[in-house]
C-alpha cells in the first residue's frame, strides 16, 4: 500500500497550514469482498483534509467512489463495505473505530449531512416537524418548549414558506425541492462544524437548483462551518467551493483550488472532463473521453487513467503515480502533469461551430396538437360530467424541415416528452393533427400506421437499462426492426446486425452479449443502432443523454451528430438540460407547463432569449465556471398542473402584466427569421432596437 | 442457465432442497423395482408389528408393509401434480401475462372474478368436484391445474404489469409488433423467472391438497398406497404403533420442504427476493 | 377520500356477489341437482318431486338465484335438503365454534409472529434468525394434519398433557372448550405465525435498508429509537395486508383442522355437507366463509388507507 500521508502533512497551504484539520481521512481503502473470493477496492490511499471554513467539492463520474468517500467522513459504510486500510480522524478519533453510540452524539451533531434523495431520506411516517423536532433533542440544549421556535427558524432559514403548516405535513406531500431545503434545516438543526452534501440538487430543475445552491453558499458565506460536496455536477461545485477535489477509480486524482481546477487543472482526467462539458455560449459538440473507467479490482500497479489518456506511456502502465504536492498549493496523481496543459480544455479550441444545413422539405408537421393524460372514470362518464382537468399538452403547432435538429427545452412536467409519445403514436392526440411529407395525414395510433409509416419514425429512450430487454442479447435486440421491417434472416442479418455495431462504433463480438454485460454508453449506443437498423427519417430522442456521465455523454453527442449526417436523419430532441440541446439542435422550442413559449433557431433563441420563461430558465443554468453566478428571476415553486386560461407561465412570470397574463391566450410574435415568442410583452422594452412586432400566425 | 443451477447448489438451502426433490423423484421413478415387499399383501399375524429385519419400518393395521408403502406411497402424488403444475403455470401465466399487457376495463373485470374464485376454500372447490365426478386422476389433474391456475393469473399479471411499464416494451410497440410478439419476445423472458418461482409454490401447495384429500379419505382409493391415507389409517393405533405414522409423515414433511428451499433458493439465485441486495 | 371509501366498498360487494353467482352457477352447471344429489339411487318419481317441491327446484334458475341471494343478504339460507332444518340456525353455533377457534389462534398468533419477525429481520443472518427462519420453514410447508398428528402423538398420547380430539358438542357454551381447543388452536396458530413472520422479517430488513433508516442513523439517532420510530412504523404498514390473507386463509385451512380434531366448527360442517350431498347448506357455508374472506381484506384495505398517509394520497390522485 502507498502512502502519501507526508505530502498531506507538509502540505504548504498558506490559508490552512498553520491550523489543525476539524476532519482528516487519512490514507484510506475501502472495499467489499466480491463472490469470486478477491477484495476489490472502491477507494484506493485517500487523503483528506477538511479545516474550518472549507468548502471542498468532490467531482467524479458513477463509480469514482465519491458517496462512499463522503459517508466515510461520517465514519458509515453501506453495508458489504469495509475498511482495507486508514482512518478518518476527528477530534483525535478514528470515526471507524468508535462504537455506534459513541458516534451518535458526533452525528447529526458535530458532522451533519444533507443527503442525495430527500425524498426517499425522510422517514415517510413521520411528520416534518417530528423529524426536524428529533434533531434538536439530540444535538442541542434546547428545552422541549423551545422547539417549536427554533424549528419554524430553522425552516425560514431555509426559506420555506408557512413554515407553521409545513410541521404537519408529511413528506411526501412537498415538491421535491422543498423536501430538500426540509433536508438542509435538519442538518442545520445540531449546528454543526461540517456539513457533507451529497449531491443535494440532482434530479431537481435546474430553477429549482440555482435557488438551492444560491441558499448553500449564503450558509457557507455566514459561517465558518466547513462544507463538503459531492458532487458529479462541476457547475453545482463551482457555485459553492472553494477547493475541489476530482476523483477517479476510488483516487483522488487532483485537488486544488476551485479557480485553478475549473481554468487549468493539471490532469489530464480533469481536462478532458472539462471538455466533455457542453457550454451554453458554444455550439461547438462537446469533446469525448473515449474508453470508460476501470471497475473495481481492475486496476492495481497503475494509473488508473492510462487506458483513456493522451499522454499515457509505458510508465504510466506499470507504476501507480503518487499524488503529488506542488508549489502552487496543488496535489495532483499524474506522472506528466507538467505535460497536461498541452490538453485543450475548451471546446472552440478543439473544433468551429458547426455548420448545418437543412433542406426546406418538411419531414412532420404538428397542427395544434393537445395531448391529455386524464382519462374521465365511468362514473363520470356515465353521469356526463365534464372533464375539469386542463390538457398536459396543448396548441403544440410545429413544423420539422428534412435534415434538422429541432430541440425541445423545459423543466420536468413541461410535457416535452409526452409530444415525443405522441408523435410516435405511443399517446393519441385528443386534438389537432400530425402530417407526414407533403401533406399525408399520420394516423394517431400505432395500429392505424403503414408499415412504412412505423418504420420511417424511430425512438430512443432516456435510460437504456428501461429501453433495453435484459433477457435479449444484443444480436436479438438488433434483430426485431430488421426482422420487422426488412424481413431480413440467417447471414444478411448477422451481416446487417454487425455493421450497425460499427456504424455506433461498437465491435462485432458485442452481439452475443447481453446488456448487462455493457456499460451505460455502450448499452445507449445499441439503443441508437436499433433505431437506425429501421433507416429512419424521423428520430425522437427522449432525453437520450440524461442518464449517462458527462464524458460519456459527449461521445453520445458526437455520434448522433456523425449519424444524422450519415444518413439525413432529422432529430427532435429532447432533454431539461440546455446546453447540451444547446450544441446539437438547429432550432429550438421551449415549452413550459406543455405549451410554446418560444420557437426559432437555437442561436437567436439562445443569444437573446426574448420569453420570460426562456430568460429565467437560461439565467439558472450553471456554468462550471466560479465567476458565473445564476441569476434567481423567479421563486421556485413547482407547479402542478397549467393555469385554465391566460398564459402558462402567469404564476411565476417576474414581468407578468397581471390581468391581460392570467386571461388572455397571448399571440405569437415573430421577432426576426423564424423567430417566435407567445407573450403580451411589449419586446421592444424588453430587447434594445426592436420595435413593437405585430401578431403573426406561426407557419 | 448453469449459473443459475450454480449459484443454487451453493446456497445450503438450494442444495439440500434439490437434493431432496431430485432423491423423491428418483424414487418414485425406481420404487416398484427396488420395494421389498408387495404393498397389497395382508398379514393378519404381523398386523402392528414393531420394525424389525424383515420389516423395517414394520407393519400397518392390515400387516402390510410399511416401508414398501412408503417407498411407494409418493407416486401417485407425484404424478398427478407433476401434471397439474406445469398446466396451472402455463394457461394462469399466459392469462395473467396476456391481461397485464392489455389491461384496462376488461382487465379489472378479469381481476374481480380470479378475486372471488380465491375467496372460496380450495378444499371446497375440489370437494365439490370429488364427490360430483369421483377422485381419479383424470379428475384430480384437470381440477387441480384450474383451481390452482388461478392464484398463478395474479402472480403473472403483477410481474407483467413491472415489465409493461419498462420502455423496451414501449419501444416495441413503437416499432409496431404485434401484441402477441411483445407477449412472447418482451414480455415472457422477463416474467419466466418469476412464474417459475410460483411454480415451485404451486407444487408444493398441490401436493399439500392432494395429501389433505388423501387424508380426509376423498383422495386415493385404497389399496393404493398413498403418505396421506396412510397417515389417516395409522393415527387410529398411534399410542401403539407410532412407527406407522412417523414413517410416511417424514416421506410427505421431506418432499414438500425440499421444495420449498429449493424455491427460496431459486428465487434468490434469480434475484426475485427483494430482501436480497447488492453490496453496493 | 369518502369516494376512495366508497369505491372500496363497493368493488367488495362486487367480488361477493361474484362469489355468489360462482356458488350458484357451480351447483347449476354439475350434473343433477341438490336433490338427485341429495337422493342419489332413491331420486326418481314422487321422491324426487316432493324434495324438488320442498327445495323450489321448479322455477328457472335465474328466479332461484334472486331468491336465494336476496333470502341469503337477510340471513336465511333455506331449509337442509337433509334433515329440513332452517340452515341458519344449524350454522349458526358452527359459525361460533370456528370464530372461536380462529380468534384464539390470532390472539396468540398475530402478536408472536410480529415479535419473531422484528427479531429474525433486526438480527439477520444471526443465529437467532436462523433458527427462526429455519422452524418457519417447517411450519410453513409441514401439511396441517401433519403437524397436528405430530402435535397429538407427542402431547396427547405420549405426555398426556392436552386431549388430543375434542368431545364437546356443538351447543355448547365456550369455556367447556377449554383446554381441548389448544391443540387445534396451536396447529392454526403455527402456520400463520410462519406466514406472517416471513413477510415482517423481509420488510424489516428492507426497511433497515432503506435511505431513511440510513438517515436517521447518520442523523445521531440512537439504534433502538430508530427502530422503533423510524424503522417499525413503516415496515409494519405493509404486513397488514398480509395478517388479512392468513386470516382469510384461515377460516378455509380450518377444515382440515376441524376434522383431524374432530372440533364441531363450520369447517367440519362443510366436509359433512358434502359428503352427504347436501348442497344448500354447502352453498351457504361456501357463502359465508368467502363473505369473511372478502369482508376481512377490505378491512385491512382500509386500515391501511388510515394508517398509511403516503398510500392515501397516492390513492387520491
Amino acid at each position: 500500500m502507498q502512502s502519501d500521508l507526508l505530502e498531506v502533512t507538509s502540505r504548504t497551504d498558506d490559508s490552512s497550514a498553520a491550523v489543525e484539520p476539524l476532519l482528516q481521512i487519512e490514507d484510506l481503502s475501502i472495499g467489499f469482498d466480491a463472490k469470486s473470493g478477491d477484495t476489490l477496492a472502491v477507494l484506493r490511499n485517500v487523503n483528506l483534509s477538511v479545516h474550518a471554513g472549507d468548502a471542498i467539492g468532490l467531482v467524479g463520474e458513477s463509480g469514482s467512489g465519491k458517496s462512499t468517500l463522503a459517508l466515510a467522513l461520517m465514519g458509515y459504510l453501506k453495508r458489504g463495505l469495509r475498511v482495507l486500510n486508514g482512518a478518518t480522524w476527528f477530534d483525535e478519533n478514528n470515526l471507524f473505530a468508535l462504537t455506534r453510540q459513541q458516534l451518535e452524539p458526533i452525528r447529526g451533531g458535530r458532522i451533519a449531512l444533507i443527503p442525495q434523495n430527500s425524498g426517499q431520506s425522510l422517514t415517510p411516517s413521520q411528520r416534518i416537524g417530528v423529524q426536524l423536532e428529533e434533531a434538536l433533542q439530540l444535538h442541542t440544549a434546547l428545552k422541549p418548549g423551545q422547539y417549536q421556535d427554533r424549528i419554524v427558524e430553522l425552516l425560514a432559514q431555509v426559506r420555506l414558506p408557512d413554515p407553521g403548516k409545513l410541521v404537519a405535513r408529511y413528506p411526501h406531500e412537498l415538491s421535491g425541492g422543498q423536501q430538500q431545503r426540509v433536508a438542509i434545516a435538519m442538518a442545520l438543526a445540531g449546528d454543526p462544524e461540517v456539513l457533507l452534501l451529497d449531491e443535494p440538487t440532482t434530479g431537481l430543475d435546474v430553477t429549482t437548483q440555482a435557488h438551492i445552491l444560491t441558499l448553500l453558499r449564503e450558509i457557507s458565506q455566514q459561517s465558518d462551518m466547513a462544507m463538503v460536496y459531492v458532487s458529479h455536477d462541476l457547475g453545482a461545485i463551482a457555485q459553492v467551493c472553494n477547493q475541489v477535489a476530482v476523483m477517479y477509480a476510488g483516487e483522488i486524482m487532483l485537488q486544488g483550488d476551485v479557480k485553478q481546477v475549473l481554468r487549468e487543472p493539471l490532469h489530464p482526467y480533469a481536462r478532458g472532463l472539462l471538455a466533455s462539458i457542453p457550454r451554453l455560449r458554444s455550439e461547438a459538440l462537446p469533446q469525448a473521453l473515449d474508453g470508460r473507467p476501470p471497475a473495481p479490482g481492475e486496476v492495481s500497479n497503475e494509473c488508473s487513467f492510462a487506458d483513456r489518456c493522451v499522454l499515457a506511456d509505458t510508465a504510466c502502465r506499470s507504476q501507480r503515480p503518487e499524488l503529488m504536492s506542488l508549489p502552487s498549493g496543488e496535489r495532483v496523481r499524474c506522472h506528466y502533469h507538467h505535460r497536461a496543459d498541452a490538453i485543450p480544455v475548451t471546446v472552440e479550441s478543439i473544433q468551429g461551430a458547426r455548420k448545418e444545413v437543412a433542406s426546406l422539405t418538411p419531414v412532420v408537421s404538428l397542427d395544434n396538437l393537445g395531448i391529455t393524460y386524464h382519462r374521465s372514470g365511468l362514473l363520470k362518464q356515465l353521469l356526463g360530467l365534464e372533464d375539469q382537468n386542463t390538457p398536459t399538452v396543448q396548441a403544440i403547432t410545429l413544423a420539422l424541415q428534412s435534415g434538422e435538429t429541432l430541440g425541445l427545452v423545459g423543466e420536468s412536467g413541461s410535457g416535452k416528452s409526452t409530444i415525443l409519445k405522441s408523435v410516435a403514436g405511443l399517446l393519441p392526440p385528443f386534438e389537432g393533427q400530425m402530417l407526414w411529407r407533403d401533406n399525408e395525414r399520420l394516423p394517431e395510433t400505432i395500429k392505424q400506421r403503414s408499415s412504412k409509416q412505423l418504420r420511417k419514425i424511430q425512438i430512443i429512450f432516456q435510460n437504456p437499462d428501461e429501453s433495453l430487454n435484459p433477457r435479449q442479447t444484443i444480436g436479438e435486440i438488433l434483430a426485431q426492426p430488421l426482422k420487422l421491417y426488412f424481413g431480413l434472416s440467417g447471414q444478411e442479418l448477422e451481416r446487417r446486425s454487425i455493421e450497425l455495431l460499427e456504424r455506433v462504433r461498437l465491435g462485432s463480438h458485442y452481439i452475443s452479449r447481453y446488456p448487462a454485460q455493457l456499460s451505460g454508453g455502450e448499452k445507449q449506443r445499441v439503443a441508437i443502432a436499433r433505431a437506425f437498423a429501421a433507416e429512419p427519417d424521423l428520430v425522437l430522442c427522449d432525453e437520450v443523454t440524461s442518464a449517462l456521465d458527462v464524458s460519456v455523454q459527449a461521445a453520445v453527442l458526437h455520434l448522433l451528430d456523425d449519424l444524422k449526417r450519415e444518413s439525413k436523419t432529422t432529430y427532435i430532441f429532447v432533454s431539461h438540460d440546455l446546453a447540451v440541446v444547446r450544441s446539437l439542435s438547429d432550432r429550438v422550442a421551449v415549452l413550459y407547463q406543455g405549451r410554446l413559449c418560444e420557437f426559432g433557431p437555437a442561436a437567436a433563441v439562445y443569444a437573446t432569449p426574448s420569453h420570460p420563461y426562456t430568460e429565467v430558465l437560461l439565467d439558472a443554468v450553471l456554468e462550471p465556471d466560479p465567476d458565473s453566478k445564476p441569476l434567481l428571476m423567479t421563486d421556485d415553486v413547482v407547479e402542478l398542473s397549467p393555469p385554465a386560461a391566460g398564459c402558462p407561465f402567469q404564476r411565476r412570470c417576474p414581468q407578468s402584466l397581471g390581468q391581460q397574463c392570467n386571461r388572455e391566450t397571448p399571440p405569437w410574435h415573430e421577432l426576426d427569421g423564424g423567430h417566435f415568442i407567445r407573450c403580451h410583452l411589449d419586446i421592444s422594452k424588453n430587447r434594445r432596437g426592436m420595435s413593437k412586432l405585430p401578431t403573426v400566425e406561426l407557419p | 442457465m448453469k449459473t443459475v443451477l450454480r449459484d443454487l447448489l451453493s446456497r445450503p438451502s438450494g442444495a439440500i432442497g434439490l437434493f431432496l426433490v431430485v432423491f423423491h423423484l428418483v424414487l418414485a421413478l425406481v420404487s416398484p423395482l427396488i420395494a421389498p415387499h408387495d404393498y397389497r399383501e395382508l398379514s393378519a399375524l404381523s398386523a402392528l408389528q414393531p420394525p424389525g429385519a424383515d420389516h423395517w419400518f414394520g407393519n400397518d393395521h392390515l400387516g402390510r408393509d410399511t416401508f414398501s408403502r412408503t417407498l411407494l406411497g409418493g407416486r401417485e402424488a407425484l404424478l398427478v401434480t407433476g401434471i397439474a403444475t406445469p398446466l396451472a403455470v402455463i394457461w394462469g401465466g399466459f392469462l395473467g401475462i396476456f391481461f397485464g399487457l392489455v389491461g384496462g376495463r376488461l382487465d379489472d373485470v378479469l381481476m374481480r372474478v380470479v378475486d372471488a374464485f380465491l375467496s372460496l376454500p380450495w378444499i371446497l372447490k375440489m370437494l365439490v368436484l370429488i364427490v360430483t365426478f369421483g377422485t381419479g386422476a383424470g379428475v384430480l389433474i384437470p381440477a387441480l391445474a384450474f383451481f390452482y391456475g388461478i392464484p398463478v393469473i395474479r402472480v403473472a399479471r403483477a410481474a407483467t404489469h413491472d415489465v409493461v411499464a419498462r420502455d423496451f416494451v414501449e419501444a416495441a410497440r413503437a416499432r409496431g409488433h404485434s401484441s402477441m410478439s411483445i407477449i412472447w419476445r418482451e414480455l415472457f423472458p422477463n416474467v419466466r423467472d418469476a412464474l417459475l418461482v410460483e411454480g415451485a409454490m404451486r407444487w408444493s401447495w398441490m401436493l399439500l391438497a392432494f395429501s389433505s384429500l388423501s387424508f380426509l379419505g376423498f383422495g386415493v382409493s385404497p389399496p393404493t398406497p398413498d403418505w396421506g391415507l396412510m397417515i389417516a389409517d395409522a393415527r387410529g393405533y398411534m399410542s401403539f404403533a407410532p412407527w406407522g405414522v412417523l414413517a410416511p409423515v417424514i416421506a410427505l414433511s421431506s418432499l414438500i420442504i425440499g421444495i420449498n428451499l429449493t424455491a427460496d433458493a431459486l428465487a434468490k439465485a434469480l434475484g426475485i427476493d427483494r430482501v436480497q441486495k447488492a453490496p453496493i | 377520500m369518502l369516494g376512495l371509501l366508497i369505491r372500496r366498498l363497493a368493488l367488495g360487494i362486487v367480488t361477493i356477489l361474484l362469489v355468489s353467482v360462482i356458488i350458484f352457477a357451480g351447483v347449476e352447471i354439475l350434473p343433477g341437482d341438490a336433490c338427485t344429489a341429495f337422493l342419489e339411487r332413491e331420486a326418481q318419481g314422487k321422491l324426487l318431486e316432493n324434495c324438488r317441491s320442498d327445495l323450489g327446484l321448479n322455477r328457472s334458475a335465474t328466479e332461484r338465484y334472486f331468491d336465494w341471494a336476496s333470502a341469503a343478504i337477510q340471513g336465511d339460507f333455506g331449509v337442509s335438503a337433509g334433515s329440513k332444518k332452517s340452515i341458519a340456525t344449524l350454522v349458526g353455533d358452527r359459525l361460533k365454534n370456528t370464530l372461536l377457534l380462529a380468534v384464539c389462534a390470532m390472539a396468540a398468533g398475530i402478536p408472536l409472529a410480529l415479535m419473531l419477525g422484528i427479531v429474525s429481520g433486526l438480527w439477520r443472518d444471526k443465529p437467532a434468525d436462523l433458527v427462526i427462519s429455519t422452524l418457519t420453514i417447517f411450519a410453513m410447508t409441514i401439511p396441517e394434519f401433519v403437524t397436528a398428528t405430530l402435535l397429538i402423538l407427542v402431547f396427547s398420547v405420549w405426555l398426556g398433557w392436552v386431549p388430543g380430539i375434542v368431545l364437546t358438542s356443538a351447543n355448547a357454551p365456550v369455556s367447556e372448550f377449554f383446554p381441548e381447543i389448544l391443540l387445534p388452536m396451536t396447529v392454526l396458530a403455527l402456520v400463520m405465525i410462519a406466514h406472517i413472520l416471513r413477510t415482517v422479517r423481509s420488510s424489516v430488513i428492507e426497511t433497515l435498508s432503506s435511505d431513511y433508516a440510513q438517515m436517521a442513523t447518520l442523523k445521531g439517532v440512537p439504534y433502538w429509537r430508530m427502530v422503533f420510530r423510524h424503522v417499525l412504523p413503516n415496515a409494519l404498514l405493509p404486513t397488514i395486508n398480509v395478517i388479512a390473507l392468513t386470516i382469510a386463509w384461515l377460516l378455509g385451512g380450518v377444515v382440515v383442522i376441524e376434522t383431524v380434531f374432530n372440533y364441531p366448527g363450520l369447517g367440519r360442517m362443510m366436509i359433512d355437507s358434502i359428503s352427504d350431498r347436501d348442497l344448500p347448506v354447502t352453498q351457504a357455508i361456501a357463502l359465508i366463509i368467502s363473505s369473511v374472506y372478502v369482508c376481512v381484506n377490505l378491512l385491512a384495505d382500509l386500515l391501511s388507507l388510515v394508517a398509511n398517509p403516503r398510500l392515501r394520497t397516492a390513492q387520491l390522485q
